[in-house]
């Protein structure tokens, strides 16, 4: 934050009260009604089995200038609706906008006409007209919804979208949810700019919202820490693969301000208790293009579900997560007031509010924790074994043991390839290791190959490990009992490499944008097994539209139910899937930009 | 240095050879691991391979008519850089090196403009229009067309053919080569490096090379290595976008093109301080 200067200092935490158009009445004249402002911070609820939705452009105010965004029923979020399992409902969208919309509901099992996928699912909603979505809602726990049309998401278009489970909260199973308050936390992130000129930016030059980069000063720092020989080491491998190293968000707060429920960090969105209370916190990520790592001081948080699916309770300090996941916890609150803080992965700026006693309570912001570099381990993967000279792990080479997760150099820990001690199992029963990179991966989209991904589930990821706090990673997560509930083995393998092409900001599947791709094929009820694996270096929150993804770990072992499943840099992981339903869906990062760069999927299940 | 440095634990291996560290690395990002570039082997991956021929237009479920979902891989983008727009107040020099481009992600058309306007008169200017096209993750190959103009001489056409891209340890490098009538012939290379001094304070040390095959006498230039400019600048990004700057170009003409400016009675070689601004958008 030292960098920043007052001006910025100010952007990042924003205005005290975002949608209010306190005194602008040349735009009041000009564009009509006061009534017209949006609305932010926590939503309005809508609940029943008939939802009116009306999409509009109104005007917003997050960092002192005035600009225009796309709003649900004129609010930021959009309304939460809060609906019931086994419920069949019926949402009129109406499209009030010059330019053609849709709402995706996002990790909603239902027929592929009302996913919302405009040219895939369906012809999307033209300006003017109303566009009916019905269905039955099979599932229960925390979701939302988005725009699935153009930048409209980040420019406001996400709600929550919670569904009560029908027989109640207080089944036997899920007893251990009973909490006293139940609070929506979303995240977002907003931007000034019209999103499309933010894009072109990131088309002529990746790094122009990074201001991070390795310096001259940190060289030296390096120097007299290191050595000279320790300090060019440390820089050898990046500039000679023209990566680099501080290249954790292509957006940052030069350009981002970090929401929580539609409230700047200035705005202080507070959600208030009585002592003795347990909260759950309904966390959702509905930021365009922003990692969150979410933390509450001086408070455990025990995640209950992942994704809406109830898992064993996991308690920790700190979660990751991406765009469009989401995470429930329980918190039992202390003190009269306690901040929920999610800094941003780059750590240049953080999405803030407070739980409190009463309004008006603070308590004490954390300082943004410092960057880090990316490791070797995540440019390539499993460091304990092949070319890689034990001796060459120095501590100066930019791959601090202290920094590492240690399981991956264990060779007793996850990365081990246990299939040489196997005894003989059913040939899909493990996800294959074998690295088979697509042909297309050779040619001009794609900057970097992993040959010797990681499979370890037990990383936290860069900027989160050993801080000295508990923190959630994937093999942390085990759904309850019975949410699996497809115990068949796969019948096949689909492996996938996420790609890219920092310098030419191109992001795809093996190599190809989805101009240029083909359909992954799926059987209508067959079990198959997704391989993803991350030739990048950054993390990807995979979505697939239509269906579950079971996670599983390198074993073959299933985990837990997702629909949304972050894949770190030179990460390789698994997860398996029954396409239940027929159609065309979609599957992507949901990364706005990177999805919208071309790194998006079809998939026809028939 | 920070007060605190001290305080850092020294991480030092006791008695490892850094050298053998470094090329250990680079052996693995260049030998044996093949992280980047390189040819497809024969058992690669059809990317194909899972969609049962179907594809985004065609098979069960595809909307009918043509494919209405464009993602941003398939949109057209530009852009327009002004490396250098610079004044030297001793000599009433402005000097002005621009590139535009319009394109895909690995088809753009390339306009490049670079000249010397002297005693607010155009002195010389040379024009590329080019047709970039992606070679590899890195680096564009331009074919097309350079126009050459000069207040005091001839002006030529060239047929011009080059590569221009990020090398690794993050030079820009932009060679190109030119053919033109009567098998003229000529050769430029340009180099530049972005020092950061702080995330704002950049140093941009500059080379351009340029060499001929033939003499061009009408045009002050002789066959061989002509000249050569060395430039060191010194830029605040007030954002990444607007950057003023100051700095110091050294000029040196050599062999038959010195020649003709000592004919001239020229200084064959010229150190300048130059002021500017560097932008994009």
């Amino acid at each position: 934050m030292k960098t920043f200067s007052a001006t910025r200092r100010h952007f990042v935490q924003g205005l005290v009260a975002g949608g209010v158009l306190a005194s602008f009445p040349a735009l009041l004249h000009a564009g009509g009604r006061l009534e017209n402002q949006t609305h932010t911070g926590t939503a309005p609820v809508l609940s029943g089995q008939s939802i009116d939705l009306v999409v509009a452009e109104t005007p917003v105010n997050f960092t002192g200038v005035i600009r225009m965004a796309t709003t649900i029923n004129g609010s930021i979020p959009a309304p939460t609706l809060r609906l019931r399992e086994g419920d069949e409902v019926t949402i009129r969208v109406t499209n009030r906008l010059k330019v053609p919309t849709s709402i995706h509901w996002h990790g909603i099992i239902l027929p592929f006409q009302m996913d919302g996928v405009p040219g895939i699912s369906f012809r999307g909603i033209a300006p003017g007209e109303t566009f009916v979505y019905r269905f039955k809602l099979q599932q229960s726990g925390t979701y939302w919804y988005h725009s699935h049309s153009g930048f409209q998401e980040m420019t406001g278009m996400y709600g929550a979208l919670i569904i009560e489970p029908r027989d109640g909260q207080v089944r036997p199973a899920a007893g251990h949810l009973r909490a006293d308050r139940d609070y929506v936390v979303q995240l977002s992130d907003w931007t000034d700019d019209d999103p499309m000129s933010v894009f072109a930016k990131l088309k002529v030059q990746s790094d122009v919202y990074n201001f991070n980069q390795p310096t001259v000063g940190d060289f030296f720092r390096d120097v007299s820490t290191q050595g000279v020989s320790g300090a060019l080491d440390k820089r050898q491998m990046w500039n000679q693969m023209r990566m680099n190293p501080t290249d954790l968000a292509d957006l940052s707060a030069a350009t981002l301000t970090y929401l929580m429920n539609g409230r700047t960090p200035a705005g202080n969105w507070t959600g208030l208790f009585t002592p003795g209370e347990r909260v759950r916190l309904r966390f959702i990520n509905a930021a365009s293009n922003s990692f969150y790592d979410v933390r509450i001081p001086g408070l455990k948080m025990a995640v209950v579900q992942a994704d809406g699916q109830n898992i064993e309770p996991v308690e920790v300090d700190e979660f990751r997560f991406g765009p469009g996941e989401t995470y429930d916890v329980l918190v039992e609150p202390k003190d009269d007031a306690h901040t929920i803080f999610a800094q941003s992965m780059d750590r240049t700026g953080y999405a803030r509010g407070t739980l409190a006693v009463r309004d008006g309570l603070n308590a004490p912001v954390p300082a943004l924790d410092p960057v880090e570099w990316l490791t070797m381990a995540d440019m390539m993967g499993r460091m304990d074994h092949g070319a890689m000279n034990h001796g060459t792990m120095g501590h100066d080479t930019g791959m601090d043991h202290s920094k590492m997760d240690h399981s991956q150099m264990d060779p007793g820990g996850m990365a081990m390839d246990h299939s040489q001690h196997g005894m003989q199992q059913a040939p899909m029963a493990k996800p294959s290791q074998k690295v088979n990179h697509a042909r297309s991966e050779y040619g001009t989209s794609v900057d970097m190959r992993v040959d010797r991904p990681r499979t370890n589930l037990d990383d936290p990821g860069i900027g989160l490990r050993n801080n000295g706090r508990r923190v959630l990673t994937l093999a942390d997560l085990r759904s309850q009992e019975g949410v699996l509930n497809d115990s068949r083995s796969a019948v096949r393998e689909i492996e996938l490499h996420l790609t890219g092409n920092m310098e030419r900001y191109s992001w795809s599947f093996d190599g190809l944008e989805f101009g240029k791709s083909t359909p992954v094929a799926m059987k209508h009820g067959e079990r198959v097994r997704v391989i993803l694996q991350n030739d990048t270096m950054m993390t990807h929150p995979m979505h697939l539209h239509g269906m579950w993804s079971d996670l599983e770990d390198d074993q073959g072992r299933l985990r837990v139910r997702r629909h949304t499943i972050p894949v770190q840099p030179a990460q390789r992981i698994s997860f398996l899937t029954t396409p239940h339903d027929l159609g065309r869906w979609a599957w992507h990062c949901h990364l706005l930009f990177h999805m919208d760069a071309g790194m998006f999927r079809e998939v026809v299940v028939s | 240095m920070h007060a605190n440095d001290a305080d850092v634990p020294s991480h030092e291996p006791p008695d490892d050879s850094s050298d053998t560290r470094a090329t250990g690395h680079a052996a693995m990002a260049q030998g044996d691991m093949q992280m980047q570039g390189g040819d497809a082997p024969k058992d690669a991956r059809d990317p194909h391979a899972y969609s049962d021929g179907y594809t985004l237009t065609e098979g069960p479920y595809a909307l009918p008519g043509p494919r209405q979902l464009k993602l941003a891989d398939e949109h057209r983008f530009w852009s327009l850089l002004g490396d250098r727009l610079e004044y030297d107040a001793d000599n009433d020099v402005t000097t002005f090196d621009l590139q535009g481009w319009y394109g895909t992600t690995y088809d753009r058309l390339v306009i490049k403009l670079e000249g010397d306007a002297v005693d607010g008169r155009l002195a010389e200017s040379q024009t590329d229009l080019l047709w970039g096209h992606a070679l590899n993750a890195y680096f564009d190959t331009q074919l097309g067309v350079r126009l050459d103009q000069y207040d005091e001489g001839t002006g030529r056409e060239w047929l011009a053919f080059g590569i221009q891209g990020l090398a690794p340890y993050w030079f820009e490098l932009d060679l190109t080569a030119y053919l033109g009538e009567g098998g003229r012939t000529a050769l430029s290379l340009e180099a530049e490096y972005e020092l950061l001094l702080t995330q704002r304070l950049i140093l941009q040390p500059r080379a351009e090379l340029t060499a001929y095959g033939k003499d061009d006498a009408v045009n002050g230039l002789g066959r061989g290595l002509s000249d050569v400019a060395l430039g060191l600048r010194l830029r605040y990004e007030f954002s990444r976008q607007f950057a003023p700057y100051v700095g110091i170009e050294w000029n040196g003409t050599f062999g038959a093109t010195a020649d003709q400016a000592r004919a001239n009675g020229d200084a064959t070689k010229d150190t300048r301080y130059v002021a500017g601004i560097r932008f994009w958008f």
